[in-house]
């Protein structure tokens, strides 16, 4: 697979380490009351679906940027590749 | 009808007509009183073991493609019990004690070769650790023998001993190991079942759960709509998508592994080794070839397909441990789809739906399981309790922190 880094331009898949769906962003807050439940299902719980999903790769032997990448699991086609930072703040966070 | 060598003896002289299908074709009915949903190893064994341990025989066993199309003739057909954690060696020996009687069991060829799995150790603390293992086993009443080098040499003397890096130190040798024809697990348990009339009903996917209030009543399949009493979900590989059906969230992720199999070649692996320093695991076929595979490729797919670097990988593993293999041709490759759970250990647990039943998780050992999944599945769906070797195989489990992490890696799944 080549992953189209949005810096580096197509980097083979092999320079990257995989962490998983790009829920894993959103770690929820641990001081609310149902904190327990809520890292249960961040840490544990996965849609895992056959299609597109959206995960998480490290640059680990390039940049070391975390990127979040929109793949197809049934074609392993990459239809879309953003830096994970530029996600964070188009959702709302600082960094 | 009941196989024998007298059998095969006597349709040889009579010009074999007198052999009849191993199994019948049935319409689906409307109303069973379980739906097994996945005509694999695991959900074929369940449905015998439900019908012959249990006496339940209005089951139907539902299978999207043919019987065995999945990872029952996928996978690298090892059998072993060398587990560590109490939540899960007396369940793989109970699995490998089942394997031992099956073929006597269901009357069926299935080739059972217990010649040996040999885990390599390359370093002292390595050597230590399954010390540690070996005695678990031993307490579990499974067998176990820690070998220094000149034992490993006796067993398998064609291998890289003194490499510089990972020179091989001695190995955990379980004798009652071994290889299995995985097709005809899958055939004999189909057989069996079908004799005690279960419904094998093929090309008959599940595309929906009739749940009601809290209670699943049935399934909505492309042959129709089938009540059932009880479904049991058993299609690990697809557990993600299925269980999506019943708007669960597993803690698995679907993840591809990969297998290799070379040209034939004269016997030179005794059993069963695997590689202690990198993921490499290799057994020879009895018609030659050697079987082979290492990691999983490490992201989400359900393409029942690799990619290239992980190919690499595992040759390059092979080449550390026995360079004489270097010249052996691959003749082919493939690719199965696995549930890799949070712990890297399996589920086979009720849900929070009533009448709804979950098998999966099996990560890449899901071979080796498949009569005590079966086992333990049939009990669960005859009693509601379940099998005293599989009281820690819950869905709950990463809620009250009851983790069977037999590796230690944690929640990341393509580390198991």
């Amino acid at each position: 697979m080549i992953i189209n880094h949005p810096l580096l331009g197509p980097r083979d898949a092999a320079e990257f380490v995989y962490l998983g769906d790009a829920s894993l962003i959103n770690r929820p807050d641990g001081l609310t009351a149902d904190a327990s439940g809520d890292f249960y299902e961040y840490l544990y719980l996965r849609d895992n679906p056959a299609g597109l999903h959206k995960e998480l790769w490290y640059h680990e032997q390039g940049d070391r940027s975390w990127l979040v990448v929109t793949r197809n699991t049934l074609t392993h086609e990459i239809t879309e590749v953003e830096l994970a930072r530029d996600v964070a703040k188009a959702q709302g966070r600082d960094k | 009808m009941r196989y024998s060598a007298l059998k095969i003896i006597k349709e040889g002289l009579t010009g074999n007509k007198g052999w009849t299908p191993a199994w019948r074709e049935p319409e689906p009915r409307s109303q069973y009183d379980v739906v097994i949903v996945g005509g694999g190893g695991h959900g074929l064994a369940t449905a015998y073991y439900l019908a012959k341990v249990h006496g339940v025989t209005n089951v139907a066993v539902l299978e999207k493609g043919w019987l065995g199309s999945g990872n029952i003739g996928r996978n690298t057909t090892i059998i072993r019990s060398n587990y560590m954690l109490p939540g899960n060696q007396p369940f793989y020996e109970l699995s490998l004690k089942l394997w031992e009687g099956l073929e006597q069991d269901f009357n069926y060829n299935a080739m059972i070769s217990q010649r040996g799995i040999l885990n390599l150790c390359h370093s002292d603390p390595q050597r230590d650790a399954y010390a540690r293992r070996g005695n678990a086993m031993l307490m579990s009443g499974a067998d176990a023998v820690l070998l220094d080098a000149d034992g490993v040499r006796k067993l398998c003397p064609e291998m890289d001993f003194d490499n510089a890096r990972f020179p091989i130190k001695g190995g955990l040798w379980q004798k009652r190991g071994g290889t299995v024809r995985h097709d005809a697990v899958a055939w004999g348990y189909a057989r069996g079942a079908d004799e005690r009339g279960v419904d094998i009903i093929q090309n008959c996917e599940v595309t929906g759960m009739q749940i009601n209030n809290g209670v699943c009543t049935g399934v909505e399949t492309s042959r129709g709509r089938i009540n059932a009493k009880k479904v049991a979900v058993c299609v690990a590989g697809s557990s993600g998508r299925v269980m999506s059906l019943a708007g669960m969230r597993l803690p698995i992720e679907s993840h591809v592994l990969q297998a290799f199999v070379s040209e034939g070649l004269k016997p030179t692996i005794p059993g069963v080794v695997t590689f202690g320093a990198g993921h490499f695991y290799i057994s020879q076929s009895d018609k030659g070839g050697l079987v082979f595979g290492g990691d999983i490729d490490g992201y989400n797919t359900y393409a029942q397909r690799g990619n290239l670097p992980t190919v690499e990988d595992v040759c390059e593993g092979g080449m550390a441990l026995m360079p004489n293999i270097g010249r052996a041709r691959l003749l082919r490759s493939w690719g199965g789809v696995m549930d890799m759970s949070m712990d890297g250990s399996p589920f086979i647990d009720k849900t929070d739906t009533k009448g709804l039943y979950f098998n999966g998780g099996w990560c890449y050992g899901g071979f080796k399981a498949t009569p005590a999944s079966g086992w333990c599945y049939a009990h669960l769906l005859a009693t509601d309790t379940p099998h005293e070797t599989a009281t820690q195989m819950r869905l709950d489990r990463f809620q009250n922190g009851r983790m069977i992490d037999e590796k230690g890696m944690g929640a990341q799944p393509n580390l198991h």
